[in-house]
């Protein structure tokens, strides 16, 4: 799922600072689940800018609600229950979200409230990892299901890289050796004949740097 | 104007300011306390401007009830659970614990001072450090001044 987590307070209320009635949306989507954006994080959000602009003497009325998502059309077209109750979104959706409401609300004004953090999981409660680039050319049946890519602080597709220490990433000491941990797994499973491949210089234009990706599924067009 | 006891300067419309001070306690923390009655409590020292708000378990503590007393015209709110180690439901007092510190924070963010909340823990039925922790609390805030009219910055 998408983690993400909140944004300073401060940093908030200075982009809702002209605001008269403030919708704060939650995205009952991967931002609930872990704990940034759901309902009960919007409702807490609310709060906090109720009582910041308190503090700042200002007044506006803050409204909470939610959509199940913020990343397809149909849920966006339901923002229509709440017309006439705000002149500010300040969505508790990942960038995804918020990107949607701008695309399909061209007329409304939307602030992100998250930062979108990465593709993840989470690793014990409080507590999430980064697991997948999303880089468009999946290797994991290469790596024994462990990617080289977002965990490995170099993204190598030959590793380790002879730096690290008792499994440890010489980068961040905090993080386990994926190539390690790929070589131990790829042995424990039976495929160690896969560790001597070498991979060849990888083709990155499936990643972002070319600019938004987009996927055409003609089967489910209409 | 000569300084109170206790080391603290007050202006004199922090003089005049009687902080609403909100008191969250779990069942067990409170019972005894709220068995004796107003009276027994402010026999005891229990200062008249806290409001006790007794809930089932620290663990049914929610961030936003504690955010919305702010909202209601809180200048500071508190919790009191069991010791962290004979919580009666194991690990209320801990979750409760941690939702103040969340919003510790969220008030340190805002600028209203950290110290406008607070968690402590007491053991089962009636000590004075109940009474104790709404005392201090009482001296804490009556030092800042209100939340939100010339407030810890």
């Amino acid at each position: 799922m998408i983690i993400a987590e909140r944004k300073p307070v401060a940093e908030i209320l200075a982009m809702v600072k002209d605001a008269k009635k403030i919708l704060v949306l939650a995205c009952r989507g991967c931002v609930s689940v872990c704990s940034a954006g759901g309902e009960r994080e919007a409702e807490i959000l609310a709060s906090l800018i109720r009582i910041g602009l308190k503090k700042e003497g200002k007044e506006a009325q803050v409204s909470c609600d939610s959509l199940v998502r913020q990343c397809d059309k149909e849920f966006i077209d339901s923002i229509d229950q709440f017309k006439g109750t705000y002149d500010a979104i300040v969505s508790t959706a990942c960038g995804v979200g918020v990107n949607f409401i701008a695309n399909l609300r061209p007329q409304d004004t939307v602030y992100p409230a998250l930062n979108t953090s990465f593709m993840g999981g989470s690793a014990e409660q409080g507590i999430w990892s980064e697991q997948c680039a999303g880089c468009g050319d999946c290797i994991l049946h290469l790596t024994g299901g462990l990617c080289p890519v977002v965990r490995c602080a170099k993204s190598l597709m030959n590793g380790p890289c002879g730096g690290s220490v008792n499994g440890r990433c010489e980068i961040h000491a905090d993080v386990e050796c994926i190539w390690q941990a790929i070589h131990d797994r790829m042995i424990r499973i039976g495929q160690s004949e896969g560790l001597d491949r070498i991979a060849p210089i990888r083709d990155w234009s499936t990643t972002s740097h070319g600019g938004p990706r987009k996927i055409v599924r003609e089967d489910l067009t209409i | 104007m000569d300084s109170p006891p206790g080391g603290f300067n007050f202006t004199e419309s922090e003089m005049s300011f009687t902080p609403n001070i909100q008191a969250f306690c779990c069942h067990y923390t409170s019972q005894q306390s709220l068995a004796e009655g107003a009276e027994s409590l402010k026999a005891d020292g229990m200062p008249e401007n806290v409001t006790l708000n007794r809930l089932v378990c620290g663990g049914k503590l929610k961030e936003i009830t504690l955010l919305k007393a702010f909202e209601e015209g809180a200048d500071a709110v508190f919790f009191v659970g069991c010791p962290v180690d004979a919580c009666h439901n194991k690990k209320g007092s801990e979750r409760a614990a941690k939702r103040v510190l969340a919003v510790q924070k969220s008030l340190q963010e805002l600028g209203l001072g950290a110290e406008r909340a607070e968690m402590f823990h007491c053991a089962r039925g009636f000590h004075l450090e109940f009474v104790e922790a709404a005392q201090l609390m009482h001296k804490r805030i009556s030092a800042l001044g209100p939340a939100f009219d010339g407030g810890s910055k």
